[in-house]
């Protein structure tokens, strides 16, 4: 197969995947939705690559702009993506088939609606092989069971004779992955691939993700809500807010230098084992914004604790830090900043005078 | 795990609900099998405390929640809840019990009718028991809806699908307290939701059970959502308790080996602590044919030729805590006095 991979290889010293001011907008009766409004970023081969953010974020919908996989109708594309070089937003849905499968193969956070349930599991996992690869139905079914081996399934021989429901819900999240890797993709795009999944399960299916990842020198990109998830399993983290990447870097530089007040909530909002119990959650006020009226300035002003005036008038651009240019963020007050600091000592103030009111109101 | 025993019950005048040997079993077709979902747990629940329940599917959580709500009715075992038998209660009696409890879901959506206004929503079970007059009720819902931060206006014009997942779970909630119940049983109710709206929505629930004086039973198989808004936790495994003890305590010295395993697989948002490689394969057994002996016995790392035989009982390991394990990893003390 990695003969397959070398023979599709246009551009092998440049990045892989080249995102440029990408946008998908839709039409709908309440007007233009704006899912990704202008994201630009490279990935590199072989690396893992998270895509945080809240439902509503853009993040689902970028995933599918580079897999080509949106409605034809209704959507209005724009900006450059290029894989291995070669420009691959403009085409359609029958000029992707040759991308799908061999290229780039996604796995879904639904494994159960994913599958086909009236077909058997090795038909499933062999058929792309056939139409792809162009193999015997025989030696499909024989890549078959050793990709199924590959993902860890017990039995693997019996099981290509079963059908979905016969399996759990990890069980056929380890075939959606045989199935995705079963042309050798170059790219693998996995949409929150252990939300629906148990915590034990979640370890296992990330751990499985990140070995064959390495085993095949593929590119990944997780894309989910939760930090805690890309935080052990990626290269690098892209934060997305209302449509927009607004934070950009190695994951070590993030977590130990978050510029981003919102990716800062992000990581507070999640309960921490450390925390006593019933410790106060620190939750994000408010909601993600519309994306067919975002606000004016920063998207995530109306939301952000240390937001002023200037965040609601005026759109941050995407810049680098003065520690390391691959350190991207677009914040006019990025945390650590002195004008952060102020308005962490303005809202402690506030919030002590509330206090002293309710204790007042008390007596 | 997967021990019986009674030795962490608790004798107090404050318990609101008390579970003793609760069994609960579904027929598979006409083989004559069954599945064993839960399999002779008990557990009690004492005046404003917030119990979690946690473990893997198919670990019997939600069914031992719907168990207390006799929906359905257990197939044997005793559940007691404000000092009454709820198992062989029987029609007015029963659905009266029922409004002191109440249950939230986990999909928010799908648990609203999306032909209702949510107003109607929230004011059908003061509708169906005629509870104060019109306006009295009106001011209720209103003051509810206002509680759990939904604009009650907006609430009068909207249907389900115009509200997005939180604020769905938020009207849930609202619906769970208009009958004002002692004991609300959350199954699963941050799961479906994004970490920014879960944490606003474990506050909501923190801030009402003070304000209520409510109970919670709060089912959830994310470990660190239940640590934070529990008192006690009991883990379960295929049908049975591993392990109970107050909730810092739990997370502090967990002495079941599965209980590890829980706490090991949460991923920790902190790139620098190294990944720990998973420390459990594989996934639980059939609740059909579950193991004899500790029904962890088939994945667990400790385990011994007793594990397959004897099943363990729940003992005291510390102040509040007790496993059912033949080898805990913290050593049992004799109970002197209790």
């Amino acid at each position: 197969m990695s003969t397959q991979i070398q023979a599709t290889s246009r551009d092998i010293d440049g990045p892989l995947l080249e995102l440029k001011d990408v946008t998908t907008h839709f039409k709908t009766e309440r007007g233009l939705v704006r899912a990704v409004d202008g994201v630009s970023f490279t990935l590199e081969r072989g690396k893992a690559l998270g895509i945080v953010g809240e439902s509503g974020s853009g993040k689902t919908i970028l995933s599918r702009s580079i897999m080509g996989l949106l409605p034809p109708r209704g959507t209005i594309r724009g900006g450059s993506i290029k894989f291995e070089g070669r420009e691959i937003g403009n085409l359609d849905r029958k000029a992707m088939r040759s991308v799908w499968g061999k290229e780039m193969a996604m796995i879904f956070q639904d494994p159960m609606t994913s599958l086909n349930p009236v077909m058997k599991i090795g038909k499933q996992i062999a058929e792309p092989l056939q139409i792809h690869l162009g193999m015997t139905k025989q030696n499909a079914w024989a890549t078959a069971e050793r990709l199924m081996q590959d993902v860890r399934i017990p039995e693997a021989k019996r099981r290509l004779e079963q059908y979905p429901h016969e399996m759990s819900g990890g069980m056929r999240q380890r075939v959606m992955i045989a199935i995705a890797l079963a042309c050798g993709p170059t790219a693998l795009f996995a949409d929150e691939p252990t939300t629906a999944l148990d915590v034990t399960v979640q370890a296992q299916i990330l751990d499985l993700l990140g070995e064959q990842r390495k085993d095949r020198n593929m590119s990944l990109v997780l894309v989910t809500h939760d930090l805690g998830v890309v935080a052990g399993h990626t290269d690098e983290i892209a934060v997305m807010y209302g449509g927009k990447l607004v934070e950009k870097a190695s994951t070590r530089g993030l977590f130990a230098n978050m510029k981003m007040p919102y990716t800062e909530a992000l990581l507070l909002s999640i309960p921490k084992l450390e925390d006593r119990s019933h410790t106060r959650l620190n939750a994000i006020a408010g909601r993600p914004p519309d994306l067919v009226n975002p606000p004016k300035g920063c998207r995530f002003s109306p939301r952000c604790p240390y937001a002023v005036d200037k965040c609601r008038d005026e759109e941050p651009p995407l810049i680098a830090t003065a520690e390391d240019p691959n350190h991207l963020y677009a914040c006019w007050y990025p945390v650590g900043s002195e004008a952060y600091h102020e308005a962490k000592v303005r809202i402690a103030a506030s919030k002590d005078a509330m206090s002293a009111v309710a204790v007042a109101g008390g007596n | 795990m997967a021990g019986t025993g009674k030795a962490h019950l608790r004798d107090s005048p404050d318990v609101l609900l008390r579970i003793e040997d609760l069994v609960v079993e579904f027929p598979v077709g006409r083989t004559g099998l069954k599945v064993n979902a839960v399999s002779g747990i008990s557990l009690d629940v004492l005046k404003g405390e917030t119990l979690g329940l946690v473990g893997e599917s198919g670990c019997g959580k939600s069914t031992t929640g719907r168990a207390i709500m006799q929906l359905p009715r257990p197939t044997s075992g005793s559940v007691q809840f404000e000092g009454r038998e709820l198992t062989s209660m029987q029609g007015d009696a029963m659905r009266e019990a029922r409004t002191r409890m109440q249950m939230i879901f986990q999909d928010p959506i799908s648990s609203l009718n999306p032909r209702r206004k949510v107003r109607q929503i929230v004011m059908e079970p003061l509708t169906i028991w005629k509870r104060g007059s019109e306006a009295e009720r009106s001011a209720k819902v209103d003051a509810i809806l206002d509680k759990v931060g939904i604009d009650p206006v907006r609430a009068g014009e909207s249907q389900p699908h115009q509200f997005s997942g939180g604020q769905c779970q938020r009207i849930s909630i609202a619906r769970s307290l208009v009958l004002d119940p002692s004991l609300i049983i959350c199954d699963e109710p941050v799961s479906a939701l994004d970490v920014s709206v879960q944490a606003q929505v474990l506050n909501l629930l923190e801030d009402l059970k003070a304000e209520y004086g409510l109970t919670l039973i709060f089912i959830a198989h994310d470990l660190a959502v239940v640590k934070n808004i529990s008192d006690r936790v009991a883990v379960m495994y295929l049908g049975k308790i591993c392990e109970v003890a107050p909730s810092d305590e739990l997370y502090a010295n967990p002495a079941h080996h599965y209980t590890s395993v829980l706490l090991n697989s949460i991923p920790v948002p902190d790139p620098e602590v190294a990944i720990t490689k998973t420390s459990i394969e594989g996934e639980p057994p059939s609740p059909v044919l579950p193991p004899p002996g500790c029904r962890f016995n088939t994945r667990c790392p400790a385990a011994q030729d007793i594990c397959r035989s004897e099943e363990p009982q729940l003992r005291a390991v510390g102040e509040g805590h007790f496993v059912a394990c033949h080898f805990p990893t913290v050593t049992p003390v004799e109970l002197t006095l209790r």
